[in-house]
């Protein structure tokens, strides 16, 4: 792994980490619902830095975080993130960015923004919540329908976020002085 | 930045950490088998007296499960009309219970010693180049950038509502401040190699 890699696995790392933490921005469409960034990271790890750099990337902020960082959304961290009902939602996150990356490089279209759309639905939403409902429906004894009901309530929320992160990638297409693998 | 682990020293502090991951894990493994609503609240009453045992400073971090608080009530809520009070008290003590038990482990060990009792996890992944010494320095890289994309973040926000007159931050800021982090990750990675890191 060369050292531009380390260090763009960490810095999206730790963009991931200062999501949780910067006020609160508002999007239009949502107006005024609360956002919590951090999916918005995992989504843009995969399609900035494609699926093997950002699925490490991610992993690493979760290394970071057991470690006892409190990097989550409201200042949470160490093991006990781990053993909560939604660790399950943490633990896709990896597979999230990977699958994020990998529909950006395979998707056919033209345009960066519909791709960048699909690959965070698929990635930062479909693989995100198929861990995190599994988890949630075992950890808490519940059927699994019963946890898709619950965990349901953040789809719209998250939709948003990976219209908000196609937006940011189509942006850095436009601007970047120089490709990146991801084919962003 | 604040660490969630306690300042002062306390007697779980002497215990070794990877002692205090394995048992963890046997704990937590075990409490997934329990059933009967009785024994595990009786386990959520131990791990408070454990708590207790280590005093005030222990106790006030007890605050921070407020705000599960919410996902508890709901998933307490689908239980109860699924299969029953019972049932509804043993999930949610479990997963109280749960985050108590890793959250001891968590405050009583400083970061350096976890990331060391870890570290093995990561042996499998040697051969795809991953190595300790590089863990260590995107591990440093993480916890350094974080402030620092915080800092450019604020002014960027600054910046914005100085000249827009609006209030709140736009999402407007979100795809420069991104899309300059590969530039600012790549600089990086330059004065790295330029210090030797490339080499080995």
């Amino acid at each position: 792994m060369e050292t531009r890699d380390i260090v763009r696995a960490a810095l999206f790392a730790a963009l991931i980490g200062a999501l949780g933490l910067v006020p609160r921005f508002d999007l239009p469409l949502a107006a005024g619902v609360p956002i919590t960034a951090q999916t918005l990271g995992v989504m843009l790890a995969g399609l900035l830095l494609g699926a093997r750099v950002g699925a490490i990337s991610v992993a690493l902020f979760l290394f970071v975080v057991a470690c006892g960082a409190p990097l989550l959304a409201g200042g949470r961290g160490g093991l006990g993130v781990f053993a909560g009902p939604t660790a399950g939602y943490l633990v896709g996150w990896v597979f999230g960015a990977a699958a994020t990356g990998w529909a950006m490089r395979v998707c056919p279209f033209r345009s960066v923004f519909a791709r960048a759309v699909l690959a965070s639905i698929l990635g930062g939403v479909l693989v995100v919540y198929l861990f995190g409902i599994t988890w949630l429906s075992w950890a808490a004894n519940l059927t699994f329908e019963r946890a898709l009901l619950a965990g349901v309530l953040f789809l719209p929320g998250d939709l948003l976020k990976a219209v908000a992160a196609a937006f940011v990638a189509q942006a850095h297409a436009r601007t970047a002085p120089t490709p990146l693998k991801g084919r962003a | 930045m604040i660490a969630g682990h306690l300042s002062k020293r306390t007697w779980l502090h002497r215990a070794p950490a990877g002692a205090k991951l394995i048992a963890l894990a046997v704990l937590t493994v075990g409490f997934f088998a329990v059933e009967r609503p009785a024994y595990l609240l009786a386990g959520l009453g131990a791990t408070l007296l454990v708590y207790a045992a280590l005093g005030r400073e222990a106790l006030a971090r007890l605050a921070l499960l407020r705000a599960l608080m919410p996902i508890f009530a709901i998933l307490g809520a689908l239980q109860f009309v699924a299969s029953g009070a019972e049932q509804a008290v043993a999930t949610v003590a479990r997963m109280a219970l749960m985050i108590l038990l890793a959250d001891l482990v968590a405050m009583t060990t400083p970061m350096l010693a976890m990331m060391d009792a870890l570290a093995p996890l990561f042996a499998p992944f040697r051969r795809f180049g991953v190595d300790g010494q590089r863990i260590a320095l995107a591990f440093a890289l993480v916890i350094r950038f974080v402030p620092v994309l915080l800092e450019d973040w604020r002014r960027r926000d600054e910046a914005w509502r100085a000249r827009t007159g609006a209030r709140r931050a736009s999402f407007r800021l979100l795809a420069p401040w991104v899309a300059s982090l590969p530039a600012l990750a790549d600089r990086v990675a330059e004065s790295l190699d330029a210090r030797g890191m490339g080499r080995r």
